[in-house]
C-alpha cells in the first residue's frame, strides 16, 4: 500500500496552482484524507499532485449578512468550531458532527470533500440543500462560480473540471423562521452514513410550513434534493403529518445494496430518517423563533 | 516486609514504553535492510500458465524477483504441516511460493526485493502473470456440494472427518420426552492485529549466522522451521520477536512463507532483507477464523435436563490446512460448557475452500461451540416455558462432581477432565451482578416508553494452559537485579509484569529489580509459544518453579556466609537474612558474587562480598561436584493435562423498532480462571475478549463474493468495534484454584470472546420474539429477519 511514484509540486499562489494543474494534468492535494488512501492503494496513481497546502489565505471562515464563506483549506474541524458560522447557520455543525473522526476532520477540508462528491458524504449534500456556489479558477478561463444544483454530477463526480482549482465554497444562511437538523445512522461511530438526512424548515409568522425539503446521503449517485413543501404547506408545525413527505422521498431515491445494507433497509432508514429530520428541524425552528 | 505482588493490581510495567512510542515494533528496525513485497493472485483458483517479469526488469532499485523456480532445497518443497492428525486424511499445505496452481486470492507467486517498498511495489505492478481461471468454491454450501474441487486430489473437497461420541446419541434423543433440531451458522472473522506480519533477516557471512527478527507468537519455532527448511544448522539461527502489535492466534501459525522467503533471500543477497505486511495484505494472504455451519438435534425430558445431543458440523479451514484440525477438534469438545449433556455425538467435517486459510483466533472454535450449546439451552427454555437461567442450572455440571471427566479427547491429545470450577456460584453472582430477576419490570418500563429489550446469557467453560511444557531462566546479577527470561512470546499481553510479580513474592525482591525477557532464542532455546491461554499456567508455573530452584541456592550460599542454618533465613526487599535479626543479612548481589569463586574486583558489590568469603577448603575444587558457579538457574513445568477456567456473561439489548439498530445497554461478565495474578490485567483481557466479541456478533465478516474476492479487505468494511461501539463491561470474579499448577492458576486471554455471540443472540431474540440462528447480525439483516417474520 504505497502509492505509485509522482511529482510533487507546492505553489504559493492560485494562479500558480492553476497553472501547475494544467500543466501537469496532476490533482490538487488538500487534506489528503481521500486522496491519499486510494494513491496507496494504487486506485489512482497522478502524475503529479499540487500540493495547496502552502497557498496563503485559503483557511479563511467568513461569516457575512448572507453566507458562510470558507477557502480551500478550510477544515472540517475549523467550521465546526467556528461560532459565528455556528449562529448563523447551525447545521454546518450539525453535520460536521457526522463527518468522520475528529482526526480526520482536523486534516480534511470541507471543499475537498464537496469536489471529493463521494454520495455519501455529508457537506455536499448541506451544499446541495442550502443552494450553495463553489468557486472555481483555472489557469485558460479563469474564474467561474458553480450553482451547487448544477455541481454533483455522479458518484466523485462533479462539475469541476480537471485544470480547476476550486478555491472556495459558500452556504447562504438559511431564510428567517427556518429550522435545520441532520440525522444519520452509521453502522460505527464516525463511519460513513448508510443513510443521512438533512432537512431546512421554514415557518411563517403564524408558525405555519411555508417550505420544506430534504437532502439525502448514501441513497444514489448524487446527494437527493426533495422539496417537500407540498406535502405540508400551510400547516401549522404542530399538526403537520410528514407522511406524504415520505412517500416523496421515498419516490425520489433508489439505493442499493451493498455489503452493509439491502436497498430494502436504507429505503426504511430513509423514511425513518426522513421523518426524524423534519421534525427536528421543524423543533428547531420553533426554539429560534422564540429565542 | 516485602509486600506480596501475588494478586495486586501492578500498574504493568511495559505501559510507560508502550504508551509513550518506545515501543520497538518489527517495522522500526531495519531501517537499512532491503524491502520486498510480493505478486499475489487476483483469482480465488487459477493455474498459473506464465510468470512474466520481462517489463519489470530495468526498474530503478529493483535487486531481485523470485518465483517457485528459483527457489531450491527443502524451499521447494510445501510448507509443513505442523499438526497432522489422523482424521486428517486429507492435509494440504501450500508452497512458498506458488508452484502452478493458485487457491485463493492474495497467495504469493513471485518475490520482489528492491531497495524499499515503494519501488518493491512499483516492480509488483509490471510483473504479467498469466492464469487459466479454475472454479472458484466459496462458502461451507458449495464446498459441500463437491460440484467443483479446491484440490483436484481431494474428493468431496473434505480434508478430514471426525466423530466422537459419548454413550448412545441417537437411542437417547430418541428417548426423550421432547426433541428439537436446530440449523446454526456462524461467519468468518479474522484476528486481525493492528500490527500485521513482518520479517527481518540478517546473514552474517563472518559469523555465519542468521539473526532474523519476526513478529510471531512462538520464535523457537520458527527458529526450527527455518534452520530446516534452510539446510542451516540450527546453532546458526536465533529468532527475536521484538515488541509484537498483536496476535490473537494468527501468528501462532509458523512458518508463514514470508519466514521462509525473506531469510532465504537474506541469505543469497548478502543483505538485510526486510518485509512489512500491510493491511490489505493481512486481510487476503494471512488467516480468518470462525466460519461453521452446525446442524443439531437434541432430546430433552419435562424439567428440560438435556438427554442427549447430536451435533453435525461443517468447518471451513479455506485452502490449506497447516494447523491441521485444532479448531473444529475444539469446537466439538469445548462445546458442551459448563453442562451435562447426557449422551453426546459429534461429527464434522473440514472443507477446502478457495479463501484465506484458518488458523486458531482468539476462542477458537469455542465461541461457535458456545453458540450452539447456549442456543440448545434456550430453545429448551422457550418451549418448556421455564426461565433461561433455570434451564442451565439443571444442567450444570456441580462443583461435587469435580474433576469431572467428559470422556472426550480433547485438543492436546489428553482426556477433557475440567479441574475445578463452580457453575451454580457463578451464575448466582451473574445473575445478581446484571439484575436477572427484576429484568421483567424494567422490560415493562421500557416498553411503556416505546422501547424494546432484552437480556441474554451465555456460559463456556475454556480449556486453557495446554501442554506440553514452558520454561523459565532466572539469575541473580551481583548487583542484585534479576534478570528472568521464557521461551514464549508475548504480544502486549502484560506478561513482564506478571512474571515479574510472581518472581517478586518468591524471591523477595522488589518489582524494579526485575527484568523479563520473552521470545528471544539467544536467551532460552525451548518454548512451545503463546495460544491457548497458556502463558500465566505455563511460563508462570515454570518462572515460579525456577525462581524457587535460585532461592535455595541462594539460601544454601548465604547461611555458609552467614553462618546460620538456611532454615532460619529468610528473603526480604532482595537481602537474605536470619528470620528477625535484621542485622545479620547479606544482599542478593553479594550472594551472587560469592556463588562464583572468580571474582574480581569491579564494583562495589564485589568488594563487599569478600567480607562474607569463607576461606578455601584446599581439599575441594572451587566449584563442587554437582554445584555451578553463578546464581542462576533453569527449570519446566509440565502438566498433566488443560486446566479449565469457565465464565458466564449476561447482555442486555435495545433494539430499535424502526431503524433495527441494535444496541448493547450492559454488558456483565463472571470470570473463574483461579487464582487471580493480576486483577487489573485479567480485567484488561477481558475487556478486549468482550471487544472482539462484540465485533464478532455484531460488526466483522469476511464478504467474499461468489468468485472468491473479498469485498472488504480494508479497516473501512471490515468493521472491528471501535471504543465507541464497546459497551462498559461490568465484571465480578470467582476464584476456584486449579490443583494442577504451583499457582492455581488457569488461562484468561480468550475468554472474554468466546460467549459474544451466544450472549447478544439470547438478547436480541428475547427483544424481538424469533429466533436467532445466525451471527453476526446487522441492523440491515436483523430489519429483514423482521419483514420475514411479519410476512409469515
Ligand atoms: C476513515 C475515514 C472516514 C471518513 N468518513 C467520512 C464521512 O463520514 N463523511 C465524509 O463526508 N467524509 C468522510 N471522510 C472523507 C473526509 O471528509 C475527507 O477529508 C474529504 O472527503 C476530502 O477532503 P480532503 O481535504 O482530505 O481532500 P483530499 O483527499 O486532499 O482530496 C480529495 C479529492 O478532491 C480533490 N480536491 C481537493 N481539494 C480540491 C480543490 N480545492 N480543488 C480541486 N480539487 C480538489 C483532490 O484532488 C482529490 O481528488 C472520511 C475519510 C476517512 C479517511
Amino acid at each position: 500500500m504505497k502509492p505509485a511514484p509522482f511529482a510533487y509540486h507546492r505553489p504559493s499562489t492560485v494562479a500558480e496552482a492553476a497553472q501547475l494543474l494544467a500543466a501537469t494534468q496532476g490533482k490538487i492535494l488538500a487534506g489528503g484524507q481521500s486522496l491519499i488512501p486510494i494513491m496507496s492503494m494504487r486506485l489512482a496513481s497522478p502524475a503529479a499532485l499540487v500540493d495547496l497546502n502552502h497557498v496563503p489565505g485559503l483557511a479563511a471562515i467568513d461569516v457575512t449578512s448572507t453566507a458562510v464563506h470558507i477557502g480551500a483549506l478550510t477544515r472540517h474541524a475549523a467550521l465546526e468550531a467556528n461560532d459565528a458560522a455556528y449562529l448563523a447557520n447551525p447545521l454546518l455543525r450539525r453535520a460536521l458532527r457526522h463527518v468522520a473522526h475528529a482526526t480526520i476532520r482536523n486534516r480534511g477540508t470541507t471543499v475537498g470533500s464537496i469536489v471529493h462528491a463521494d454520495p455519501a458524504a455529508e457537506m455536499p449534500a448541506v451544499l446541495r440543500l442550502l443552494g450553495g456556489i463553489v468557486e472555481a479558477v483555472s489557469s485558460e478561463r479563469g474564474h467561474r462560480s458553480i450553482d451547487s444544483a448544477d455541481f454533483f454530477v455522479g458518484p466523485l463526480e462533479s462539475a469541476l473540471q480537471p485544470d480547476e482549482v476550486a478555491v472556495a465554497a459558500t452556504f447562504p444562511h438559511p431564510p428567517g423562521g427556518s429550522g435545520s437538523s441532520w440525522a444519520e445512522i452509521s453502522r460505527r461511530h464516525g463511519d460513513y452514513g448508510l443513510v443521512g438526512v438533512g432537512s431546512l424548515v421554514v415557518l411563517d409568522e403564524g408558525r405555519r410550513i411555508t417550505s420544506a425539503s430534504v437532502c439525502l446521503i448514501s441513497v444514489g449517485g448524487t446527494p437527493v434534493l426533495v422539496d417537500v413543501t407540498d406535502a405540508s404547506s400551510g400547516t401549522t408545525y404542530d399538526a403537520v403529518d410528514w407522511t406524504a413527505a415520505l412517500e416523496l422521498v421515498d419516490a425520489a431515491i433508489d439505493p442499493e445494496s451493498d455489503i452493509h445494507a439491502t436497498a430494502a433497509y436504507r429505503r426504511q432508514l430513509a423514511r425513518v430518517l426522513t421523518g426524524r429530520a423534519l421534525a427536528q428541524a421543524t423543533a428547531d425552528a420553533i426554539a429560534r423563533v422564540a429565542a | 516486609m516485602t509486600t506480596k505482588m501475588f494478586g495486586q493490581r501492578v500498574p504493568r510495567v511495559e505501559d510507560p514504553r508502550l504508551l509513550s512510542g518506545q515501543g520497538r515494533y518489527l517495522d522500526d528496525l531495519g531501517h537499512d535492510a532491503l524491502e520486498v513485497a510480493f505478486v499475489r493472485s487476483p483469482h480465488a483458483h487459477a493455474r498459473i500458465v506464465d510468470v512474466d517479469v520481462s517489463a519489470a526488469l530495468d526498474v530503478e532499485g529493483l535487486v531481485a524477483i523470485y518465483t517457485y523456480d528459483d527457489l531450491d532445497g527443502r524451499t521447494t518443497e510445501p510448507l509443513p504441516l505442523l499438526i497432522p492428525h489422523p482424521a486428517l486424511t486429507h492435509g494440504r499445505t501450500p508452497y512458498a511460493l506458488a508452484k502452478d496452481e493458485v487457491n485463493h486470492v492474495g497467495e504469493a507467486i513471485a518475490m520482489v526485493v528492491a531497495s524499499d517498498r515503494y519501488v518493491a511495489e512499483d516492480v509488483v505492478g509490471l510483473i504479467q502473470v498469466e492464469y487459466e481461471l479454475l472454479p472458484a468454491v466459496v462458502g461451507i454450501e458449495r464446498s459441500r456440494d463437491g460440484g467443483d474441487l479446491v484440490h483436484a486430489d481431494v474428493p468431496g473437497n473434505v480434508a478430514a472427518t471426525m466423530v466422537q461420541e459419548v454413550g448412545d446419541a441417537a437411542t437417547m434423543i430418541a428417548a426423550a420426552g421432547h426433541r428439537a433440531t436446530l440449523s446454526l451458522s456462524i461467519e468468518r472473522s479474522a484476528s486481525m492485529p493492528m500490527e500485521g506480519k513482518g520479517v527481518l533477516a540478517r546473514w552474517d557471512p563472518d559469523d555465519e549466522s542468521l539473526l532474523m527478527h519476526t513478529s510471531t507468537q512462538t520464535s523457537t519455532s520458527v527458529r526450527q522451521a527455518v534452520a530446516a527448511k534452510l539446510s542451516l544448522p540450527v546453532d546458526r539461527v536465533e529468532v527475536v520477536t521484538p515488541d509484537v502489535g498483536g496476535g490473537f492466534g494468527v501468528k501462532i501459525v509458523h512458518p508463514w512463507p514470508e519466514e521462509i522467503l525473506v531469510p532465504w533471500a537474506a541469505l543469497r543477497l548478502g543483505q538485510p532483507v526486510k518485509w512489512v505486511e500491510d493491511r490489505r495484505e493481512h486481510f487476503v494472504s494471512s488467516a480468518h477464523e470462525r466460519g461453521q455451519l452446525h446442524e443439531v438435534e437434541f432430546g430433552y425430558d419435562d424439567d428440560g435436563h438435556l438427554r442427549g445431543l447430536s451435533v453435525r458440523f461443517w468447518h471451513d479451514n479455506g485452502a490449506y490446512t497447516p494447523y491441521g484440525l485444532i479448531v473444529p477438534i475444539i469446537t466439538s469438545t469445548q462445546l458442551l460448557g459448563p453442562y451435562k449433556p447426557g449422551a453426546y455425538r459429534v461429527e464434522f467435517q473440514s472443507l477446502y475452500t478457495n479463501t484465506v486459510i484458518v488458523t486458531p483466533y482468539r476462542g477458537a472454535g469455542r465461541p461457535q461451540g458456545c453458540f450452539v450449546m447456549e442456543r440448545v439451552m434456550d430453545a429448551i427454555a422457550a418451549d418448556l416455558g421455564l426461565d433461561r437461567t433455570v434451564v442451565r442450572e439443571r444442567n450444570f455440571i456441580q462443583p461435587e462432581e469435580m474433576p469431572f471427566d467428559h470422556g472426550l479427547i480433547f485438543q492436546d491429545g489428553r482426556p477433557l477432565i475440567y479441574d475445578s470450577g463452580d457453575f451454580p456460584a457463578s451464575l448466582a453472582k451473574l445473575k445478581a451482578l446484571v439484575g436477572w430477576d427484576d429484568f421483567e419490570s424494567y422490560r415493562s418500563a421500557a416498553r411503556a416508553e416505546g422501547r424494546q429489550v432484552g437480556i441474554g446469557v451465555a456460559c463456556y467453560v475454556e480449556g486453557t494452559g495446554v501442554g506440553p511444557y514452558e520454561g523459565g531462566h532466572l539469575r541473580i546479577e551481583t548487583d542484585g537485579s534479576v534478570v528472568v527470561s521464557t521461551g514464549l512470546t508475548t504480544q502486549g499481553q502484560g506478561h513482564q509484569t506478571m512474571l515479574a510479580q510472581i518472581v517478586a513474592d518468591e524471591l523477595g525482591v522488589s518489582m524494579d529489580r526485575i527484568r523479563v525477557t520473552t521470545g528471544d532464542t539467544r536467551r532460552f532455546k525451548y518454548a512451545v509459544g503463546t495460544f491457548a491461554s497458556r502463558t500465566a499456567v505455563m511460563s508462570g508455573s515454570a518462572v515460579a518453579l525456577t525462581a524457587r530452584k535460585v532461592r535455595a541456592k541462594a539460601l544454601r550460599i548465604a547461611a555458609n556466609a552467614l553462618e546460620a542454618s538456611v532454615d532460619d533465613l529468610e528473603i526480604v526487599d532482595g537481602h537474605v537474612q536470619v528470620k528477625g535479626s535484621p542485622g545479620s543479612q547479606i544482599d542478593l548481589g553479594a550472594v551472587a558474587v560469592l556463588s562464583n569463586p572468580l571474582r574480581y574486583a569491579f564494583d562495589a558489590g564485589a568488594t563487599r562480598a569478600t567480607q562474607f568469603a569463607a576461606p578455601a577448603d584446599p581439599s575441594v575444587p572451587p566449584v563442587p561436584e554437582n554445584d555451578q558457579p553463578g546464581l542462576e538457574g533453569t527449570d519446566y513445568y509440565s502438566p498433566l493435562r488443560s486446566t479449565f477456567a469457565n465464565g458466564m456473561h449476561a447482555v442486555v439489548v435495545e433494539t430499535d423498532p424502526e431503524t433495527a439498530e441494535i444496541k448493547i445497554l450492559r454488558y456483565c461478565v463472571v470470570h473463574d480462571c483461579g487464582t487471580v495474578i493480576n486483577p487489573m490485567i485479567v480485567e484488561g483481557q477481558v475487556h478486549g475478549g468482550v471487544a472482539q466479541g462484540v465485533g464478532g456478533a455484531l460488526y466483522e465478516r469476511m464478504e467474499y463474493d461468489a468468485a472468491g474476492q473479498l469485498l472488504n479487505a480494508s479497516y473501512m468494511d471490515f468493521l472491528m468495534p471501535y471504543a465507541s461501539e464497546v459497551p462498559h463491561i461490568e465484571i465480578d470474579h470467582l476464584e476456584t484454584p486449579s490443583p494442577l499448577n504451583p499457582l492455581g492458576v488457569k488461562g484468561a486471554g480468550e475468554a472474554g470472546v468466546i460467549p459474544g455471540s451466544a450472549a447478544i443472540a439470547a438478547a436480541i431474540e428475547d427483544a424481538e420474539g424469533f429466533a436467532i440462528a445466525a451471527m453476526p447480525i446487522s441492523p440491515s439483516e436483523l430489519f429483514e429477519l423482521r419483514r420475514r417474520h411479519a410476512g409469515r
